[in-house]
């Protein structure tokens, strides 16, 4: 098997918080100034990050008609960037 | 209505939670370990590909490093495996409220019901392990059985990430072959004593007549004989009702070599503060001391003593453990490459004392209210704000910080 690596990014989110706890993350804000909305939470489940390691909440997302996958781990929301094979 | 009950044991825990937040280690031989500086340094855990280059739990950092020199060692971060050892147990308990936890990273879990066979003890059990991979990256080895013994046997069996069914159909054949040594319980020493009257197998312990194994090993020998039988009843604790502590204590492998009996002194005094310390700071005394030594060549020695009032008070420990040092002859093994000290048979500190007419118990009562006043000083200002005389003798020593390093060690299985 050949194992895929990727870049841990954290990011800004921009997110909603209901009564319940329950979070929303509705835009992303990327460190260069460009955003995008979040259209729809298609998953949300505990989830590990195997590319790039670690785990969390895993939010999938469906973003400008691409799914991408978001973590919000201990306080705090990453992505994994673009895979690289080892 | 037959039990059924799983052991969950997260295979190579400390190094595949690493593993989940370092993926370029993935697939290497890695291992974490303790700190060589501190010389704690020994293989805490090692993955399926040290293993495999024979690298062995407990093996001292040097001698994995010469096994196995590709190794990667990572040191210990216990937050993290506590972190995941949380997240594994809120997993367990959103299926059953009875589960009972063995050490950070194995528990079990009864999920007996009137209706509940052992066909759902394994799809459960394949559940549990496709979770704690998706959701937590780590895999898990389960066993399923009607008892508590069989199901630790079953976990252990097949490595990684697998279930293994013990169940009166197939207990035989799976069982009863294994090694005596298998057994929870059954260890180096028992295993030897076992093989000395030709009981090799858990077959053959199984085997032994009950009176046979009480004359011979006493109440142990009956309980292990019925672990493998598969005849043990014992329940699995509810949640929350935790066994309470049974014992307090602590042990350090010194900076360097203790040569002389003042060095045995000062870290049995370090250590000794630190065990005491912690018995205040959860409200308990205890009467019953043990000291436990290794010689810098790894032999290892221990000896406990009963004395007649509870304690929380470092001095009363150390004077116990100097006695028994004395009376066993531990000089006679110098240098010492640890030490460690340990208090059970423990009460509440709020149970009233029996005065006496000697007036011990009002003397003791006093350099309680002083230990409690030094506990009050270093909370507020810190454990250096204030130190006894004997640690400054050495500087070396004195850098150890016992309270805040310890490990933590799955409690005893076997309870009289």
């Amino acid at each position: 098997m050949i194992e895929q690596f990727a870049e841990k990014i954290f990011i800004t989110v921009l997110a909603l918080t209901k009564p319940d706890g329950s979070i929303v993350p509705l835009r992303i804000l990327w460190e260069d100034g460009r955003r995008w909305d979040i259209d729809r939470v298609l998953d949300v489940r505990p989830g590990v990050a195997r590319k790039a390691g670690g785990e969390g909440i895993r939010f999938l997302c469906r973003i400008s008609g691409h799914e991408k996958e978001l973590w919000f781990s201990h306080g705090r929301w990453f992505v994994e960037g673009k895979s690289t094979q080892n | 209505m037959a039990r059924v009950i799983l052991h969950s044991d997260a295979n190579s825990f400390y190094a595949s939670c690493e593993l989940v937040y370092r993926p370029a280690l993935r697939g290497l031989p890695m291992a974490v370990c303790g700190s060589t500086e501190e010389r704690h340094g020994i293989v805490l855990t090692a993955t399926r590909e040290a293993k495999a280059r024979g690298v062995r739990t407990a093996m001292v950092n040097w001698e994995a490093r010469r096994t196995c020199p590709e190794l990667i060692i990572v040191p210990p971060d216990y937050p993290l495996y506590i972190y995941f050892s949380k997240r594994l147990r809120e997993m367990y308990d959103s299926y059953t409220d009875r589960v009972e936890p063995f050490g950070l990273d194995e528990c079990w879990l009864d999920i007996s019901g009137p209706t509940t066979t052992m066909n759902d003890g394994v799809r459960l059990a394949a559940e549990l392990r496709r979770r704690a991979k998706e959701e937590l990256g780590i895999t898990l080895s389960v066993g399923v059985s009607w008892n508590k013994p069989y199901a630790k046997l079953g976990s252990d069996m097949k490595k990684p990430d697998a279930t293994v069914l013990l169940s009166r159909d197939n207990y035989r054949q799976a069982v009863f072959p294994c090694p005596a040594e298998d057994m929870i319980g059954v260890g180096y020493r028992t295993g030897a004593k076992l093989r000395s009257r030709a009981i090799h197998t858990l077959g053959d312990l199984a085997a032994c007549p009950p009176e046979y194994m009480q004359k011979w090993l006493g109440k142990i020998g009956v309980i292990l004989q019925r672990y493998a039988a598969g005849d043990d009843t014992s329940p699995v604790m509810p949640s929350g009702m935790e066994t309470v502590v049974k014992s307090v204590g602590n042990s350090i492998t010194a900076p360097k070599d203790m040569l002389t009996l003042e060095d045995v002194h000062c870290v049995m005094f370090i250590v000794a503060e630190s065990v005491a310390a912690r018995l205040r700071e959860m409200g308990m005394r205890g009467r019953c001391i043990s000291l436990g030594v290794r010689s810098a060549d790894m032999h290892c020695f221990s000896a406990q003593n009963t004395v007649d009032f509870n304690t929380a008070q470092a001095e009363d420990i150390v004077s116990t453990a100097t006695e028994i040092f004395t009376k066993k002859g531990y000089a006679n093994i110098l240098p010492l490459r640890s030490l460690g000290v340990s208090v059970t048979s423990l009460e509440s500190d709020k149970r009233p004392v029996q005065m006496d007419l000697l007036g011990s118990a009002l003397r003791r009562e006093k350099s309680n209210a002083a230990s409690r006043a030094v506990d009050d000083i270093r909370r507020r200002f810190g454990a250096r704000a204030i130190e006894r005389g004997i640690a400054l003798l050495d500087a070396d020593y004195n850098a150890i910080n016992p309270k805040e390093d310890h490990v933590i060690h799955p409690l005893g299985f076997l309870r009289s």
